[in-house]
């Protein structure tokens, strides 16, 4: 199925009253997403981040970013449907142009899954701006 | 039982915070301890008091610094019972200390000595001798644990032999709690004329330490992780071992006479104390200590005893849980995994619900990987905690398991 929009996820994260439903949606979320097959999970797709796995896949195609992720943890895996949420098949200027420090923001995941923690999440923000940079 | 949980925890601020409405229930010491107000009070007063180098004195505020630094090193000495404060040197904390053996080492290693440590190891203890093993074309023999975490005696005496140099282990794996048999181990590497080190960073706060009883030539650890600062900590070193041992950082206070063109090092403990030191760090590290001390350290033995004992019990009642790491002497740490959870989803589950753990490899790796698993949870205990708290672990744990598996 296709990944709500980033609007979309906002409304709803702001929807729910207490943490364990934002967990729940943020798991359910991750589970959405097609991950990838053991054997594109190789060693040097991980990105690092200390407390999980975390593999990407990216490609760049006719002015297209598009790219596949997969983690070994459940709500890591939410996380980078947020991700990709806001830069799945997006153009290299409308990914540099998102603003995804406000996005996590207003998602208020200050206060319920920290992006800054070593979940690889930054690592891989990182990389798929890289990615944008290169082909802008 | 005289001890006074309640009270103690009094003397640590941090205990009373609480996250969002929960309060702390903070199970992550073997990362770093929390802080009494004795350790803080110390660093304030020296920072509002006396700051001045030390060493150097041509006044007041410099002497005052200097007998309060110096002090700190005698408690450190009477701590281990180390036979004199020159084997007593200042470091940042236990991988610094265990640089400078290892740096050491590595001057004197040729091709065909050997080094020999555990599969316990954390990296610390690890990278170390493997890196001055490689620089000196030396050999580094890794002995094996059984699946309990339990070392495996007979595989470590088949590493021995008259090409090893130096034996290291840890007094307590920081992963799973094991607790090693430390004279015996030293007295099996002193056989073979071996240097021993003992990696004490996470033995030292369970108390009891005595460096002339062990036997061995080294002992390490930090002071964060015994309810002191973070940044400072000590190597011990047998005197006549310390004498030679090569210089560490080369600078100003190790230093006996200098020219332009040559050098020559000092006394123990200066002579591999190079620069201005961590003074506020070693005063609130005997802060610390001091603080230790004084408190009754076989109540507090007994407390960690019974608070893990209780823990180990709900484990094992705990359905899908299991525990990594079952060596029958264990102190202070839990780890485990939950069946069909990711041990970093289980800390994300936890964190929510105020109570705080070490998730992944607890920088293990090579033993993780010897374990065949991609990391744990990890619950580690300190004499503040409560039982009401490991009660919070496992209600937390409850509800982690609802949501992931």
């Amino acid at each position: 199925m296709d990944l709500p929009s980033t609007e979309d996820i906002i409304d709803d994260l702001a929807f729910f009253d207490d943490w364990e439903q934002r967990y729940q949606y943020i798991i359910d979320l991750g589970k959405s997403i097609p991950g990838l097959s053991e054997a594109q999970r190789t060693d040097d797709r991980i990105v690092k981040g200390c407390q999980s796995n975390v593999w990407l896949i990216e490609s760049y195609d006719n002015n297209i970013i598009s790219f596949d992720v997969d983690s070994d943890a459940v709500i890591v895996q939410g996380l980078l449907a947020l991700v990709l949420a806001a830069f799945n098949k997006k153009t290299p200027k409308a990914i540099l142009d998102f603003d995804i420090d406000g996005y996590f923001q207003t998602l208020d995941l200050e206060n319920h899954i920290t992006p800054t923690r070593g979940n690889g999440l930054r690592a891989i923000v990182g990389k798929i701006q890289e990615l944008a940079r290169q082909h802008a | 039982m005289s001890f006074d949980v309640a009270a103690l925890r009094a003397q640590f601020p941090i205990l009373s915070k609480t996250l969002g409405d929960k309060p702390l229930v903070y199970l992550d010491n073997a990362a770093t301890t929390q802080k009494p107000q004795a350790v803080i009070d110390a660093l304030m007063d020296f920072y509002t008091g006396t700051n001045a180098n030390v060493h150097r004195g041509a006044h007041h505020l410099s002497d005052e610094a200097t007998r309060r630094y110096e002090n700190a090193r005698d408690t450190v000495t009477k701590f281990i019972n180390a036979s004199s404060k020159d084997e007593v040197i200042w470091t940042s904390g236990t991988t610094e200390s265990i640089n400078i053996v290892a740096n050491g080492l590595a001057q004197q290693l040729n091709p065909g000595d050997e080094v020999v440590a555990t599969e316990l190891e954390h990296h610390a203890n690890l990278v170390t001798w493997q890196q001055a093993c490689l620089k000196a074309g030396a050999t580094l023999k890794i002995v094996p644990v059984f699946d309990s975490g339990e070392l495996d005696i007979d595989a470590f005496d088949k590493a021995l032999s008259a090409n090893t140099k130096l034996v290291a282990f840890p007094h307590v794996s920081n992963a799973l709690g094991t607790v090693n048999p430390i004279k015996l181990l030293t007295e099996k590497a002193k056989a073979v004329g071996a240097l021993v080190l003992v990696d004490g960073a996470q033995g030292i706060a369970h108390g009891g330490v005595d460096v002339q009883a062990i036997g061995c030539d080294f002992y390490v650890f930090s002071g964060h992780k015994l309810f002191g600062p973070t940044g400072i900590g000590a190597l011990w070193g047998r005197k006549s071992v310390l004498e030679t041992w090569p210089v560490w950082q080369v600078g100003g206070e190790m230093i006996k006479d200098v020219s332009y063109q040559e050098a020559t090092w000092g006394q123990l403990p200066n002579r591999l104390e190079a620069g201005t030191p961590n003074i506020a760090g070693a005063i609130g590290m005997g802060a610390a200590v001091e603080w230790f001390m004084a408190q009754d350290i076989p109540a507090l033995q007994a407390h960690e005893k019974a608070l893990l004992d209780y823990a180990t019990e709900k484990a094992n009642a705990f359905d899908g849980l299991t525990i990594i790491g079952t060596a029958p002497d264990k102190v202070g740490v839990l780890s485990f995994l939950l069946d069909g959870a990711h041990p970093a989803d289980v800390g994300f589950i936890l964190d929510k619900q105020g109570v705080a753990i070490r998730t992944g490899d607890s920088c293990a790796q090579p033993l993780m990987k010897r374990l065949g698993i991609p990391g744990t949870a990890r619950a580690s205990f300190s004499i503040y905690n409560t039982f009401e708290e490991v009660d919070s672990l496992f209600a937390a744990l409850k509800k982690a398991k609802m949501m992931l598996a």
